[in-house]
């Protein structure tokens, strides 16, 4: 275990600085967002998700989908070491035409399950995805990441009591609890605690953890998929902080968005690469 | 829940609402009958599936019957999600909800990803009367028309709905079929729409001093307003545009050469519809015919029995054979038929709106 989980904090880490340099061409973007899911992307693309090399459209795959969507500048280099496109294509990230923006699109970028940007349509898209499963006479299982500042928005309940109600075992939500929004903290601006409860309460299983610790992460959802048994949906509370692995970005509303001039950019490479 | 009564004749429930309704019946039955010949069709509503009919279709496939609730925007996305894995779903619920509550959903979900969903807006228009402005939809046909990628339909009866659902099969993106409350009469038997395709519309001939361009639950009193027309002396044609998008723009042309009006006519704001299509369409044309949008005079629609709404609003067959009467009097100059309904209106003059 402990040698799977060191190859993904790397990745975790090289997520990060991707993270650096594509919004470095950008000029603009959101580094917290993406550093406080670093861990749980690496571990999902490298420890959990059936996915194939070099078929980012194989029927059988596990879906996933990105709720919150600012976040996929840390996604496309694992979809580009997955094969699905050359990682150069990255090179031109955000620029005229590019396939590659803020916010994924799944028409245009292969391994994109689902186009996302607004928030709290990825659950009930997952749902669909989940409940068309043994129509297809497919066995995958659908994971959608969301933010915690996006279970503001109502249609996520809605899509969370539906997927109860139906018994969809094979969809597992993530929320990456950062704890920030973009106008401060998730809990000052609408409040969303008790948050467990409630999930609880729509009838949902849910497992809390430390979303930056590898080793706890991947026994969740070992866990999770092993039991084939489900039922019932369940969520994975990821506690995690907003700018993780950037000392004065961790949270700090203000990294919600922004971008680093380049002396910055090199502190914050020498930052991270001295990280563990 | 005791036994029944004998009940009187004209009673009803919710059970037996969609034998008044052939035009959603048939829309039930035939995707009942694709599933049969193999169309990876499923079939989702939000508590309405007797508003609409499709416990029809649950009945006979409970397996592709999805029951979302009263969550449209939940229903509308999770198809999109299900569209993704190969299937062609099949979302149906009152237009007003569908088009209006939905909107972002089906621009973003549906129409930006391009996803073969075929969105059921029922009971459009102002067909649930007395239900008032919360139900009425007269603006769906504007706010989907405005969304790259979508295609929209407004099939006349029970016979052209199935004739678009089965064409649907053939088409590639997604589309937004809009039905009103399912009791339209016949305009078609189904032999006579072999050759439906989405994006031509159905002539029933040009006239050389007005041609009426109708679509959906207006093209049978559209009809009966030809009728009266032509009785009067008239020379009157109608077109039915049951694909508002995209519209049949080669038809707008040949009508634009031959007729001296145009006259659109739907149960929906003039504004942004069947009549801003045809505008924009005559305009990028260059053509100078004059043109008379007929629908809602962008307003909210008055409550009551549809039948009275229809009758208040001129889209019945006598109403619109009245407002094209007007048509035809400003472009003849004379008195005729706009000084009897300015008369009857208690109107000093008639309003010019050409």
């Amino acid at each position: 275990m402990s040698q799977e989980a060191d190859a993904i904090r790397a990745r975790a880490r090289f997520l990060r600085e991707q993270t650096v340099r594509l919004i470095g061409i950008a000029k603009t973007g959101h580094y917290a967002s993406s550093f406080s899911c670093a861990e749980l992307l690496a571990v999902l693309y490298d420890g959990v998700l059936r996915v194939r090399r070099g078929e980012a459209d194989w029927p059988g795959r596990d879906r996933f989908l990105l709720g919150k969507g600012h976040a996929a500048v840390a996604l496309y280099p694992l979809l580009a070491g997955l094969g699905y496109f050359p990682a150069r294509d990255l090179d031109g990230y955000a620029g005229l035409g590019s396939p590659f923006g803020d916010h994924p699109d799944m028409r245009r970028i292969p391994g994109i399950d689902f186009s996302s940007g607004s928030l709290g349509h990825a659950l009930s898209a997952g749902l669909g995805m989940a409940l068309a499963a043994p129509l297809a006479g497919e066995d995958y299982d659908v994971y959608v990441l969301l933010g915690d500042g996006e279970l503001h928005e109502g249609q996520v309940w809605e899509a969370a009591m539906a997927a109860a109600h139906r018994k969809v075992g094979n969809l597992t939500a993530i929320v990456d609890r950062n704890e920030y929004c973009l106008d401060g903290v998730v809990e000052d601006v609408v409040g969303l605690e008790p948050l467990a409860k409630k999930w609880s309460a729509f009838g949902w299983q849910v497992v809390i953890v430390d979303g930056h610790d590898v080793d706890a992460l991947l026994t969740v959802f070992a866990a999770l998929k092993g039991d084939v048994a489900r039922d019932r949906p369940a969520v994975v509370i990821a506690n995690t902080v907003k700018g993780k692995g950037v000392g004065f970005m961790e949270r700090e509303p203000g990294w919600h968005l922004g971008y680093l001039g380049p002396a910055d950019e090199e502190r914050v490479l020498a930052e991270l690469r001295g990280g563990a | 829940m005791s036994p029944a009564p004998e009940l009187s004749r004209g009673t009803w429930q919710l059970g037996t609402l969609i034998d008044q309704a052939p035009v959603l019946r048939a829309l039930a039955d035939t995707l009942a009958d694709l599933v049969d010949e193999g169309r990876p069709i499923v079939a989702c509503t939000a508590d309405l599936k007797h508003s609409n009919g499709l416990v029809r279709f649950e009945q006979r496939h409970p397996d592709r019957f999805f029951q979302f609730g009263i969550s449209e925007q939940n229903m509308v996305t999770a198809a999109a999600g299900m569209a993704t894995t190969g299937l062609e779903p099949y979302v149906a619920t009152f237009a007003s909800f569908l088009a209006l509550l939905c909107a972002e959903q089906i621009r973003t979900d549906i129409a930006y990803t391009g996803l073969p969903v075929r969105l059921v807006g029922h009971h459009s228009g102002i067909t649930l009367g007395f239900y008032g402005t919360s139900h009425h939809a007269t603006e769906d046909l504007a706010v989907i028309r405005a969304m790259a990628g979508m295609t929209v339909l407004a099939p006349a009866d029970a016979a052209s709905l199935a004739a678009a659902v089965r064409a649907a099969a053939r088409w590639p993106g997604p589309i937004y079929l809009r039905i009103g409350r399912g009791r339209e009469p016949d305009v078609y038997r189904p032999e006579q729409l072999a050759g439906f395709e989405i994006g031509r519309a159905i002539e029933h001939g040009i006239g050389t001093d007005l041609t009426i361009v109708a679509t959906g639950s207006c093209v049978h009193p559209a009809l009966e307003a030809t009728v009266l027309l032509r009785e009067r002396g008239h020379d009157v044609g109608l077109l039915d545009m049951h694909t508002v998008k995209p519209l049949d723009v080669e038809a707008v042309r040949r009508v634009a050469a031959s007729s001296a009006a145009v006259m659109t006519v739907e149960e929906h704001n003039v504004i942004g519809g069947l009549g801003g299509a045809v505008a924009e369409a005559l305009a990028d044309i260059g053509a100078a015919v004059p043109l008379r949008r007929h629908g809602l005079e962008d307003t909210y629609s008055l409550i009551g029995p549809p039948t009275h709404l229809m009758r208040h609003y001129r889209l019945d067959g006598p109403g619109i054979a009245e407002v094209a009467g007007e048509l035809l009097a400003t472009r003849e100059g004379g008195a005729g038929d706009r000084a009897a309904t300015a008369r009857r209106d208690g109107r000093a003059t008639p309003r010019q709106r050409l």
